[in-house]
């Protein structure tokens, strides 16, 4: 069977091709409303974001800082399930055939969907990729097995602590990218140690073969460029979240276009 | 201290911490290697005959271990059936069960070097306990708990602060028992180099769910000494309450290999079952993730999970131990619930009958034993583990009777 390359595959060939990095936004699907969750993620592409990361909400997202589990409270209050984020999905595809869109979430709701279903439906919906922050790869392997079969590639974290052995098992089953957090901690902490990421990303590439981003930590443009410099892609999510929550109804898309320019120029700096 | 007496064939977790297709270890990749260290040097340690040796005597001369047993003479013959005893957990240091299984952990992270502890609390004993060996040792102790929780269990709160614990209250999600272990998983995988995160129950990620069953075995191993020179023979049937699981595993496992004798846990029925205001997560439940672990869920169809009820703050957990799932799959534990009414009648008929006033969670397990006794044969033996004490509900239970102290 001929292996088709997958949107996210593609695109960072391009991005690398034109020698350049990611930007790759994260947000909360229904935070802070159905009404805009399409029409923000079409907004990020507009403003410089290479690949989407649209967050499932869940009740009790264990690896969330505060800003990050507030929106999925406020999501899971406007009643977003599973089934509404593939629905934005499927509609942000209607304009957009080329920005790859990651899911990422807790196992729960895919649990209860069954993993056969939820590839299905991540298929038909445009789904590129899925990253279950609570499926390290020794539980994930059924749920790989089916988005594989569909041609959605698993993104999987490594941490700062993650031994060479893991690294391998990360390294079999990932696809897209892998995700380096860059701290201990939860999403949305403030101490990111730019030297220690430099110092293991090279580590990373001895054994993984895909690109990898950076997040957890990356606040403002400086430390975007910063990361930028020695990763592939700067993944930003509780900074984009917390301009959502800040912000006037009214201001949102404004304040977030402006924000994710300014760390789009960052980066193309570096 | 045996803790790791054969049990027949039985030898679960396996190596990944599975029971069946439960338990497990569902964590995100920044808690892996925290995980992997924690499991190896409890491995190394459980078989370790200083370390057992010193876990040993702190339970002897600090928790004031063995408990006795107690056969509740009134109660069973006013019930006219099968005996009913009583394992005295209530009658511990700190007034439960909870204890055994904090000393155990205090004692590792003492020998893996941290100087920190961290811990979850619902009703508050866990972090009673948790500030309790904290203090014992000397190290600094932070206990995260929901702010209803806060609200409900004050008295507890005042004695955690006491023993020099500082008590974190969490203002996230339902501000419960649930939030409060994912706040602490927070501040674990933030402060992973010096902080050891003391879970109170057999529920979490692996090596959790096996480490606490086999520190709260002491209470069965202990029960298996002591019937059969009491009576010469084993309990037919084993009562406990079940919210995370720990007590009724701690009386359970040991008892796995034992077929004649029956295992009923008893769940939190809330305002019963059908009014779907309750905590009866094996009974009511459906399999899912959470917390690091598959287990049974109190959950909404789309995998969200949901507020429990309960008037016992400690069974008010919306998940439960993996191997209790695993134990009611294959059928060799049963488990059962009854109602917020229910345990507070069997709360009010144990002290009024026995002089001894047991927990709320604890009285769930009495009113069990209260419905089955009439049904046993007066040479049937019935055992309740009396997991904890019931001063901390004196101001529940008052409420609930109008009155205000």
């Amino acid at each position: 069977m001929k292996k088709i390359q997958s949107r996210i595959s593609k695109k960072f060939e391009d991005i690398q091709s034109a020698n350049k990095k990611a930007l790759i936004p994260f947000f909360t699907a229904g935070d802070p409303s159905a009404e805009l969750t399409v029409k923000l993620m079409h907004l990020m592409v507009k403003a410089g974001a290479d690949v989407i990361e649209l967050g499932v909400p869940f009740s009790d997202p264990m690896a969330d800082g505060p800003v990050i589990q507030r929106s999925s409270e406020r999501a899971l209050k406007k009643k977003i399930d599973l089934y509404q984020v593939l629905e934005f999905v499927k509609d942000f595809r209607k304009s957009d055939s080329i920005t790859p869109v990651v899911l990422m979430g807790y196992a729960n709701p895919i649990e209860v969907l069954g993993y056969a279903q939820f590839a299905i439906l991540c298929k038909d919906a445009g789904v590129d990729g899925v990253l279950t922050v609570d499926y390290p790869p020794e539980e994930g392997r059924d749920l790989n097995t089916q988005l594989r079969k569909h041609g959605i590639d698993s993104i999987y974290l490594l941490a700062p602590t993650s031994s060479a052995a893991r690294m391998e098992a990360v390294a079999r089953m990932a696809g897209g990218y892998v995700y380096y957090v860059s701290l201990k901690g939860v999403t949305g902490a403030n101490h990111l140690d730019i030297d220690s990421v430099a110092q293991r990303i090279p580590k990373i590439r001895e054994t993984v073969r895909l690109p990898v981003g950076v997040g957890f930590g990356i606040r403002d443009a400086n430390t975007a460029k910063s990361v930028a410099r020695v990763s592939d892609a700067v993944v930003i999510g509780s900074r984009i979240v917390e301009e959502i929550e800040n912000s006037r109804e009214d201001k949102i898309e404004q304040n977030l276009y402006n924000l994710l320019t300014e760390i789009r120029e960052a980066i193309d700096e570096c | 201290m045996q803790m790791n007496e054969p049990v027949n064939e039985y030898n679960l977790p396996d190596a990944k911490g599975h029971y069946g297709p439960y338990g497990g270890i569902f964590v995100a990749e920044t808690l892996m290697h925290a995980l992997e260290e924690l499991r190896k040097n409890y491995e190394d340690l459980r078989e370790d005959k200083d370390f057992l040796a010193e876990l040993s005597s702190e339970l002897k001369n600090f928790v004031g271990r063995p408990s006795p047993i107690y056969f509740a003479k009134r109660l069973s013959e006013q019930l006219g059936g099968g005996q009913i005893w009583l394992k005295r957990e209530d009658l511990n240091h700190t007034g439960a069960h909870k204890i055994n299984n904090t000393m155990g952990q205090i004692l590792l992270a003492k020998h893996m070097g941290k100087t920190r502890i961290i811990a979850e609390t619902g009703a508050g004993q866990h972090g009673v306990a948790s500030a309790t060996v904290a203090a014992r040792y000397g190290m600094e102790c932070v206990v995260y708990m929901g702010s209803e929780d806060i609200k409900r269990q004050s008295t507890n709160v005042y004695r955690m602060k006491l023993l020099g614990a500082k008590v974190v209250p969490v203002e996230s999600g339902s501000r419960t028992l649930k939030d409060a272990l994912n706040e602490a998983m927070r501040d674990w995988v933030t402060n992973v180099n010096d902080t050891f995160y003391i879970i109170g129950t057999v529920a979490g990620p692996h090596p959790y769910p096996m480490m606490v069953r086999d520190f709260n075995s002491v209470v069965g191993n202990e029960i298996k000494d002591q019937m059969p020179t009491e009576i010469g023979r084993h309990p037919d049937a084993i009562l406990a309450c079940v919210g995370g699981g720990s007590n009724a595993m701690g009386v359970f496992y040991p008892y796995i290999g034992e077929k004649n004798v029956k295992l009923i846990g008893v769940e939190a029925g809330g305002s019963g079952i059908d009014s779907g205001k309750h905590a009866a997560t094996l009974c009511a439940g459906q399999p899912g993730v959470l917390h690091g672990n598959r287990t049974y869920l109190i959950q909404d169809k789309n995998g969200q999970i949901i507020e429990t009820h309960s008037i016992s703050a400690g069974l008010d957990y919306p998940g439960v131990g993996p191997e209790h799932a695993w134990l009611k799959d294959n059928g060799r534990a049963e488990y059962v619930s009854v109602t917020d009414a229910e345990a507070l009648d069997a709360f009010h008929t144990l002290t009024r009958v026995e002089g001894i006033m047991p927990a709320l969670e604890t009285a769930h397990a009495i009113a069990h034993a209260i419905k089955i006794a009439p049904s046993y044969d007066k040479n049937k033996i019935i055992l309740v583990n009396l997991s904890g004490r019931g001063d901390k509900d004196m101001d529940t239970v008052a409420r609930v009777s109008g009155i205000h102290l």
